[in-house]
């Protein structure tokens, strides 16, 4: 079991040296907080089977609750954190409630709609700025002490979160709830038959990756000061499949694995290439669909596991 | 469990080496940024062409300023705010940017000028036209240079409502620029005995106009107010023209390039009223740049790009003056020197930001006027610069009425 030890210790080492490596601590914040947002995914898809297309409805939500609260209310960071996640998890329980009705691509289709719909009022509602979004959002400071406009502090405080949610989806997967989570994901028909409220739990979950992709919204707002429409619209919940598909859905670590990918890859390629990163990203997206569906490091454990 | 282990461990190795290329060491250059759209619907009106009159105007500063090579940066923000303020902070953070340009896109330039203000570092806003930017979204470090949506609205709408266009139906793109464009036009407008009789909001880069010209159509209104920009004028331009709304409604140009009326022919064109703060053919100096301009890119510059042309010098003036790229030092530099070559004479930066310099209220020709390749406009009238960009507002705190 030591041996199992020794990735989280390399990985965390690293994270704990971002910033004395010289390595941008805004790019590695936006990688983390679009890391939560795709373990947040993997929980519902990866152990909850369900896919959702509206994601981004949830971060957006975050967000902008948290972006509006700082900049015309003048909340605290921390105060301001808790209400965005607070409010995805309100609008998580609303799209939940409908979602979990149907099963699917039914289920994905609600999903779909309602989260056109937030992204519209979004556009409408005349506190979010439209197509503008919200500028100039403060980071402050962590309960009075610690200026947050500091990168480092700000990168300590968003890589805090990411591993709160990291070991708490474990904790959450490991639990006999997350067991029950992944027999309904195998076999609805018997969980149903062993006296299950399957509804309830498929609920549960969805509420509980919508609250976590909140929290990575929330932080991004403050890591990067604005809000736009980019964080709620339709190519934001593509993202966060992709990302997870392509690390790996089902697995902790696939999901860090594709954000890392996908944001790096975002990053540099719009300066050579400008638009076409969206072409791009699409051809890797097929390739992984063709050639290794299981993932990054789905494929890279099937291959390394020891046959009987 | 070894090879899981090993497994995880690569994929550790793997996000290191990437993050590991996110380091870049910045230089000993005067970096000049140029964050603009270079694809979408504004990629004509300054793009690749306002790069082209930076490297020209670095050419005829001899390169080097202070001993220092002069270098640029170029991104292209895809008219999205969230791209446009993120690369200018990755270059303030990571590049040693000295001045970041904002080419096209009100919305986006105001992201980015919040940048500006917290980065403290000069930020020219080139492209845009949106008044907020010196108003209620001011900083220390913005100048507006080339035009802006109150200069646009006292040159032509108040020329249009003098000649008779009295009722207007705006169709309005739905972003800042559109929405502060329409508020200044209908303000000059009333303020001239005319009327607003409604308005429609077009989403930005629509690729249909049909459903909102039968609004306009069904307004009755006399003028038909175009308050966008870019292909979005020139596509809705000649919507208007199929469906044979401009026989109706005299259309108005808020904002038009001379790559619109380019691509638009004369024939659709003519007749149209326009503001600009540059023409090419309109002295010897304007046409001696132009002239060098055209030998590179085959097109004539637009307003924005020769105040491309123009800022890269007034800042590497500054800069040169002060003997350092200090942020503070140079903004100070550049409110206190008259700015004068071939796009302004004597112009100034007021404490609000606004560079003040002469408008042209100009008309577009008919075929028939034209004589030689890209001799587009007559001019009607120069407004002088306090005339065009109006009195201090006062909504900006660093410059009170």
């Amino acid at each position: 079991m030591r041996s199992a030890a020794v990735p989280y210790v390399i990985a965390g080492v690293f994270a704990l040296c971002v910033p004395l490596l010289g390595i941008y601590p805004v790019f590695m914040m936006e990688l983390l907080c679009f890391a939560m947002f795709a373990c947040a995914y993997n929980l519902l898809l990866g152990f909850g089977g369900m896919l959702s297309f509206g994601h981004a409805a949830f971060f957006g939500s975050a967000a902008y609750a948290t972006a509006w609260l700082a900049t015309a209310r003048g909340w605290g960071s921390v105060p301001a954190i808790a209400a965005g996640v607070a409010v995805s998890a309100l609008v998580g329980l609303m799209v939940g409630i409908l979602a979990i009705r149907r099963r699917g691509i039914y289920f994905a289709m609600i999903t779909l709609a309602m989260a056109q719909l937030i992204y519209f009022v979004y556009l409408e509602a005349p506190f979010t700025g439209g197509e503008n979004g919200l500028q100039a959002v403060p980071r402050g400071s962590l309960f009075g002490v610690l200026p947050l406009k500091s990168d480092v502090v700000m990168y300590y405080l968003v890589l805090a979160a990411f591993l709160l949610q990291f070991v708490f989806i474990q904790r959450v997967v490991h639990s006999p709830f997350g067991q029950v989570l992944k027999a309904i994901r195998e076999n609805e028909s018997r969980a149903v038959s062993l006296g299950y409220e399957v509804n309830r739990y498929r609920l549960l979950a969805f509420v509980l990756s919508a609250t976590i992709a909140g929290l990575a919204g929330s932080l991004k707002a403050l890591v990067l000061g604005f809000v736009t429409l980019s964080d709620v619209q339709q190519a934001t919940s593509g993202e966060v499949i992709l990302m997870t598909l392509l690390g790996g859905t089902g697995t902790f670590f696939g999901p860090v694995i594709g954000a890392a990918v996908v944001v790096t890859l975002q990053q540099y390629l719009s300066d050579i290439v400008g638009g076409w990163v969206t072409v791009i990203i699409g051809a890797v997206f097929i390739a992984c669909v063709l050639a290794f569906r299981r993932g990054i490091i789905g494929e890279l454990a099937a291959l390394l596991r020891p046959r009987p | 469990m070894q090879l899981r282990t090993l497994t995880i461990g690569l994929a550790t190795a793997l996000v290191t080496m990437l993050g590991a290329s996110a380091v870049s060491a910045a230089s000993d250059d005067v970096v000049i940024g140029d964050i603009d759209d270079l694809s979408g619907t504004y990629a004509d009106v300054a793009g690749t062409g306002a790069v082209e009159a930076i490297k020209m105007a670095i050419a005829d500063f001899g390169g080097t300023v202070l001993g220092r090579k002069i270098s640029i940066l170029v991104a292209d923000h895809q008219n999205k705010p969230d791209i446009g303020a993120s690369k200018f902070r990755e270059w303030a953070d990571q590049n040693g940017l000295n001045v970041l340009f904002g080419g096209s896109n009100t919305g986006v330039n105001i992201a980015m000028s919040k940048v500006a203000a917290a980065k403290k570092i000069p930020f020219f806003a080139l492209g845009p036209g949106g008044a907020s930017l010196t108003n209620e979204d001011c900083t220390a470090y913005t100048v507006h240079y080339v035009y802006d949506t109150t200069a646009l609205a006292n040159g032509t709408a108040t020329t249009i409502v003098q000649n008779g266009g009295k009722t207007w139906f705006y169709l309005t793109a739905d972003y800042a620029f559109g929405t502060q464009l329409q508020t200044a036009a209908s303000k000059v407008v009333e303020a001239n005995g005319g009327k607003t009789v409604g308005a429609v909001r077009v989403p930005l880069a629509a690729s249909d106009f049909s459903s909102f010209l039968l609004q306009a159509q069904g307004s009755g209104a006399q003028v038909l107010g175009l308050a966008n920009a870019g292909e979005d004028f020139s596509n809705s331009l000649k919507a208007a023209n199929e469906f044979g709304i401009t026989k109706k409604m005299k259309p108005a140009a808020l904002l038009a390039f001379i790559t619109n009326i380019h691509s638009l022919g004369l024939e659709t064109a003519q007749g149209l009223y326009l503001t600009t703060g540059f023409y090419w053919d309109l002295n010897d100096e304007t046409r001696a740049f132009s002239k060098r301009y055209f030998a590179k890119t085959g097109k004539e510059p637009t307003m924005d790009q020769g105040g491309y042309y123009s800022a890269t010098l007034t800042y590497l003036k500054a800069v040169k003056a002060v003997g350092t790229t200090d942020s503070d030092k140079v903004m100070a530099e550049l409110k206190r020197t008259k700015i004068n070559d071939m796009f302004a004479k004597g112009g100034y930066i007021r404490a609000d930001g606004v560079m003040v310099h002469d408008m042209y209220v100009m008309q577009v020709k008919s075929p028939k006027e034209s004589k030689y390749p890209w001799d587009y406009y007559k001019l009607l009238k120069v407004m002088k610069g306090e005339e065009a960009f109006g009195p201090i507002t006062g909504l900006c705190p660093l410059a009170p009425k």
